[in-house]
């Protein structure tokens, strides 16, 4: 999800990059008071880390395509929150340069969207769940939490630098919720992918999380415990979300755009205007150009005003814009989506228990309390 | 993205050039002019915009870069902004231009528009990276008051990216020798993450222990220093001035008006 140079305005890459620049600025002078030398190679060779980490591709169940590690929380945990954000930070340049992931001037975005929200945001959470000494399984529940608030934050906020750029016609509220949707397994399972290798490490060389999490190795102890329940909850809180999204936006369709116009003026909305005013743009608006706007697609509108009833109105009337015939055909095409989403969710978590019952150690499968029984035992 | 080109375009910036031995801050300088300038056009500018192509096209001969890795690249980068930009023909209907009843509605105009940004602000970039190597470009960042620990972490980082790399390429070369065809789990993704996360801080701890025994002291000495030669003032004036009077003027409609007229 690296924001392009070509998307951006002057004004917002400028603006994120001081806004960047400040905290890289912040981040630098605080890791100079924390004078830890040591830290200066390990920042160096997990920036290197990240790269190589690329190198290791996984199939993302269900889906067929595969993903590798992104490593903005990882080194977030690792390395704390300043010196996570210099090494995302030079992660980020080096892509921008060698790999032409992003560019120069979208530097600034990038490193807010995936150097900033990890890494403030992201541990700051990790750090408020996880308390003092957290068992493995509020450690895991902790950092999937973080890794999954800082994934979206940092999707959404693709979303507001391209709207406010205004070189793109992607109405907000739908392309917010298009990033946040398509980012939500992706940041489930960069969340898992993250809470097993810490797993991982632990159960090698437990030292190590001592020293980087601030964790008591003994929370790992009898710590094969399974993570299904911590997944099976972040599913359930996933689609809690999702659902009153999904709600807000299909009762309130105009709330969204209202509030981004009111920000950037009308220049991003632009719209036939035939009606007059700005209500009458706006939903002129939201009838052509809306991709699933209030659960429409584009076209219906014109089906519709053949033979309806309550399009005219939508015209003229100040009042909320009511969602009428052509909700059934986005209806069905949402549900087919939101249908998709679950059962990818599903086979990840088939998928994250299947190979458990031959990998782990004998003693695992009766260590586990309170998992549904379903498990086969080795 | 292709870690092979990456290698090459890697290589290519430790070539010789005249613009290889230009002062790496008016590169930084003149590229980030460029991009500024090329992206501050109207979503609907596409012709005044062409005009900007001879920029990295004439730098990248300059600089001996090859054009196939100037395209290659911009394709590799091309996907997110095809994904976002493709939606404006569906979004925005408004016919903008008529050719032989062929109409064009605005939002291919800003499509189009979004494509050729992206082509001049991609290629900028790769002829700046393939005539200044990383460590250049962080002198140039630490002379431009960029932060010292980004500096001296851009270093290291770069310092032992390849390294890494093949690293990651070894894992992934022994776990397709042994389970070829077989897909990857995310479980064994972590197991194979772990280890080369260990085996990295494990380096670290070594590097670590050479640099304590050399010194070390925050600083990361590179024994050459930058020097701003006339050449480089001429180089940044030029491209800065080229690129704002390209910006003030609409040198397109004048030679099509030219044209037309002859």
């Amino acid at each position: 999800m690296h924001m392009a140079d070509a998307l951006l305005s002057p004004a917002v890459g400028g603006g994120f990059l001081a806004a960047s620049g400040g905290a890289l600025a912040y981040s630098a002078r605080r890791l100079k008071e924390e004078g830890d030398d040591r830290k200066i190679p390990l920042m160096g060779v997990l920036g290197a880390f990240v790269f190589a980490a690329q190198m290791i591709n996984f199939t993302i169940p269900g889906t067929g395509s595969s993903g590798h590690l992104g490593g903005g929380m990882l080194l977030a945990m690792l390395l704390g929150p300043f010196a996570g954000l210099l090494t995302m930070a030079s992660v980020l340049i080096v892509q921008a340069l060698i790999f032409a992931d992003g560019g120069l001037l979208a530097l600034g975005a990038n490193i807010w969207n995936m150097g900033v929200y990890p890494c403030f945001v992201g541990w700051a959470i990790y750090r408020g769940l996880a308390g003092k000494n957290p068992g493995y399984r509020r450690l895991a529940a902790a950092a999937v939490i973080a890794v999954m608030v800082a994934v979206e934050l940092g999707a959404a906020s693709v979303a507001v630098e391209t709207v406010l750029s205004g070189k793109s016609d992607l109405p907000f509220g739908q392309f917010s919720a298009l990033m946040v949707g398509i980012h939500l397994p992706i940041a489930l399972v960069e969340g898992m992918i993250t809470i097993f290798v810490v797993k991982f490490i632990h159960d090698i060389r437990p030292e190590i999380v001592q020293a980087t999490l601030g964790v008591d190795p003994r929370a790992f102890e009898g710590g094969t415990k399974s993570l299904r329940p911590v997944a099976l909850g972040f599913l359930a809180a996933a689609l809690v979300v999702g659902g009153i999204v999904a709600w807000f936006a299909s009762t309130r369709p105009d709330g969204l755009e209202w509030s981004i116009l009111r920000v950037t003026g009308t220049e991003e909305l632009r719209g036939e205007d035939q009606a007059g005013g700005l209500k009458g743009a706006l939903s002129k608006l939201q009838g052509e150009t809306a991709l699933l706007a209030g659960y429409r697609l584009p076209g219906t509108e014109n089906q519709e005003k053949a033979g309806a009833h309550e399009g005219k109105d939508e015209e003229g009337s100040p009042g909320p814009i009511h969602v009428s015939g052509g909700t059934s055909l986005s209806g069905i095409v949402g549900s087919l989506i939101v249908l998709l989403l679950v059962s990818c969710t599903a086979l990840v978590l088939v998928k994250l228990r299947g190979p458990r019952a031959g990998s782990r150690p004998p003693g695992d499968a009766g260590a586990a309390p309170g998992s549904s029984g379903g498990r086969s035992s080795p | 993205m292709s870690l092979v080109d990456a290698g090459r375009l890697d290589r290519h910036a430790y070539l010789d050039s005249p613009l290889h031995r230009m002062d790496p801050r008016a590169k930084v300088l003149a590229t980030l002019v460029f991009i500024v300038t090329v992206v501050s056009f109207d979503k609907y500018t596409v012709s005044p915009l062409l005009p900007y192509l001879a920029f990295p096209l004439v730098l990248a001969i300059l600089g001996a870069v090859p054009p196939g890795l100037l395209i290659r690249r911009f394709a590799v980068a091309s996907p997110f902004i095809v994904i976002v930009g493709i939606f404006n023909p569906l979004l925005d209907r408004t016919p903008l231009l008529s050719f032989g009843g062929v109409i064009i509605t605005g939002g291919w105009v800003s499509f189009a528009s979004i494509l050729l940004r992206g082509l001049l602000c991609v290629t900028a970039g790769i002829v700046l990276i393939a005539t200044t190597s990383v460590p250049r470009i962080a002198e140039a960042l630490g002379a431009l008051r960029v932060p010292r620990a980004l500096v001296v972490q851009l270093l290291l980082l770069y310092r032992y990216l390849f390294v890494l790399i093949d690293e990651g390429g070894r894992m992934r070369r022994a776990r397709t020798l042994r389970a070829e065809g077989r897909k990857t789990s995310i479980r064994q993704a972590a197991g194979m993450l772990s280890s080369l996360l260990l085996r990295t801080i494990d380096r670290s701890e070594a590097v670590w222990r050479a640099m304590q025994a050399r010194g070390f002291e925050g600083e990361l000495r590179t024994g050459r220093s930058l020097r701003w030669r006339p050449a480089d003032t001429l180089f940044l004036l030029l491209v800065t001035v080229g690129c704002l009077s390209l910006r003030c003027t609409s040198l397109t409609n004048w030679i099509g008006g030219w044209a037309l007229k002859g």
